[in-house]
């Protein structure tokens, strides 16, 4: 009985920054597969599109108060990635997919330039905000209301997001130009303004997912946007890259997977079956990727994935 | 009323339209015929706007349409029921006639022909929430035809609605298109399936290799030696 309790108290904090982490990655990965599903796009600039959000609050909260820092920045990130869109991608509509992507990779190192020439490459420290940056307790584990706080926003705005595009005129019309450009061209929609704002959606999540991430971590580099950027990609293509359901639910089994197996050696030792640490934890961010390639070789449409045999 | 003057379109490396002229009057069913590859559907592609033309005019009812952007077309009271029927497959029927409507805002309207459309193909309504992927071909070009009449065009234009349908479907299909241009809306069809297509036209246009070579009334075509012989299959004696 002990032993149980014990148990949980060792995995329980890693859990619930498992499933922080996750809905993190969560509101990056959508970002990916909406872009993905409209465009067949994979936006590489996306991940350094919310580094670049994570250092606009930087300077922004330097010098005004929070409850202006935060919108303005949502606003600025939803600008660079309407932007980034219009300037890189739009001109090259009707040229090879491997153009675009080239393009996409162009724009990711030049934020990366950009951040690196303003901040000087020095790690910039992100503000305290408060109240989700408060230390509570739960279950008698200390953690930041952050770590709460994300799970529950992630859900509420995929909520959201689902029933804008299952329920919306503006939904059903991203879901037509998903299917088929020309057709939708037809019913007189602008495809144009409906990739633009399948851009501004997913450069707000990415905002809103950078304050929650950053809040957890000590500061900003230009290449804050890497990791993250690459897990909440893998979690896309794990989920079904296309599906936003699936990019959630990839995203929070990568985020928990990985926690737990930065905790191994901890539970492992409680358990008794180690004696000696083994550093496990060297291996979290290893997992991410051994389990996109176990994807790629055995289902490469993923968990919720389009079927390839579509036909019409 | 739709004029066509000297339309030069060059498409995917080949030109497709070599300087065509063609009326389609109000209230009219009008007819391109032609082989594979003649230039059939280019032409009503530039006239939505999809592909850009080269030089020359589409005017309706006075106006230019060339370098309009295609909603601003489609606003202006022309639908098109493309090729291959390309329903929305994961939509369901109801969404697909919605979609039909995107640039419309006059919600009570459109309600009504919701109705309307129904009333024209009763399987329609019966299968209202399936899934536009699931039905069969015949049901999916109804749909097709269903979704085009859904901005309330003045010309509805046509591409091959017969395409790999059944005989009997297609006969269907073509005594509701005659049906929606008694209620006032203008057809502009192309067709291989000539015969069909001549039958129910009042004014037919002959395309080959990007020209027309033969205009004339369904019936005198369908008379026309030259016409039987290159596209009703039937030979001379």
């Amino acid at each position: 009985m002990d032993l149980v309790k014990e148990l949980m108290d060792t995995i329980l904090p890693y859990l619930l920054s498992g499933i922080s982490v996750g809905g993190q990655y969560a509101l990056i990965a959508i970002g990916y597969t909406m872009v993905y599903g409209i465009l067949r796009l994979i936006n590489f600039a996306h991940g350094d599109v919310f580094m670049v959000a994570g250092l606009v609050m930087v300077y922004l909260s330097a010098s005004m108060p929070l409850y202006v820092a935060v919108p303005l920045m949502a606003l600025l990130t939803v600008l660079l990635g309407f932007v980034i869109e219009r300037v890189a991608y739009k001109p090259l509509r009707t040229a090879p997919r491997m153009s675009v992507m080239i393009s996409a990779i162009g724009v990711s190192y030049l934020l990366q330039n950009l951040a690196l020439y303003i901040t000087g490459g020095l790690n910039k420290n992100y503000p305290v905000i408060p109240w989700i940056s408060d230390q509570i307790m739960v279950f008698g584990a200390p953690t930041k209301r952050v770590t709460l706080v994300t799970p529950f926003l992630t859900v509420a705005l995929v909520i959201v997001l689902v029933w804008l595009i299952n329920h919306t005129k503006v939904g059903m019309a991203m879901r037509a130009v998903s299917r088929d450009f020309e057709t939708a061209q037809l019913m007189g929609i602008r495809i144009n303004s409906i990739i633009s704002v399948t851009f501004v959606i997913g450069s707000f999540l990415a905002a809103v997912g950078s304050m929650l991430y950053f809040s957890n971590y000590p500061g900003v580099v230009p290449t804050s946007g890497g990791m993250p950027g690459l897990k909440a990609f893998v979690a896309a293509v794990f989920g079904g890259i296309g599906s936003i359901p699936g990019a959630v639910i990839g995203a929070f089994i990568i985020g928990v997977c990985e926690n737990i197996i930065k905790g191994l050696d901890v539970i492992l030792k409680t358990v008794g079956v180690l004696k000696e640490p083994l550093e496990l934890a060297t291996f979290s961010d290893a997992f991410t990727f051994a389990l996109l390639i176990v994807v790629l070789v055995f289902k490469p449409t993923g968990l919720f994935g389009e079927k390839t045999t579509d036909k019409v | 009323m739709l004029k066509i003057e000297k339309l030069h379109v060059a498409y995917g490396g080949i030109q497709a339209l070599r300087g065509i002229s063609l009326e389609v009057p109000d209230g009219q069913i009008v007819t391109l015929i032609g082989a594979n590859g003649a230039g059939k559907s280019t032409t009503l592609r530039t006239i939505t706007g999809l592909v850009k033309a080269q030089s020359g005019s589409i005017q309706w009812n006075g106006e230019e349409l060339l370098g309009r952007p295609i909603d601003r077309i489609i606003s202006a009271g022309i639908s098109m029921s493309p090729e291959g029927r390309r329903v929305f497959p994961d939509m369901t029927v109801l969404e697909n006639l919605k979609i039909g409507a995107y640039l419309r805002k006059d919600k009570g309207e459109v309600e009504k022909d919701i109705k309307w459309v129904y009333e024209l193909f009763p399987r329609l309504e019966e299968r209202s929430w399936q899934l536009a992927g699931t039905l069969s071909g015949g049901e999916q070009q109804m749909l097709a035809v269903g979704r085009a009449l859904m901005s309330r065009p003045k010309l509805m234009m046509l591409d091959e609605p017969s395409l790999g349908l059944a005989p009997l479907v297609v006969q269907d299909i073509f005594s509701i298109i005659q049906e929606i241009n008694r209620q006032g809306v203008t057809i502009l069809l192309i067709e291989q399936n000539a015969n069909m297509a001549l039958k129910i036209a009042g004014l037919a246009y002959v395309l080959e290799t990007g020209n027309i070579t033969l205009s004339g009334t369904g019936a005198e075509l369908l008379v026309n030696e030259k016409v039987k012989e290159a596209y009703l299959g039937k030979h001379k004696n």
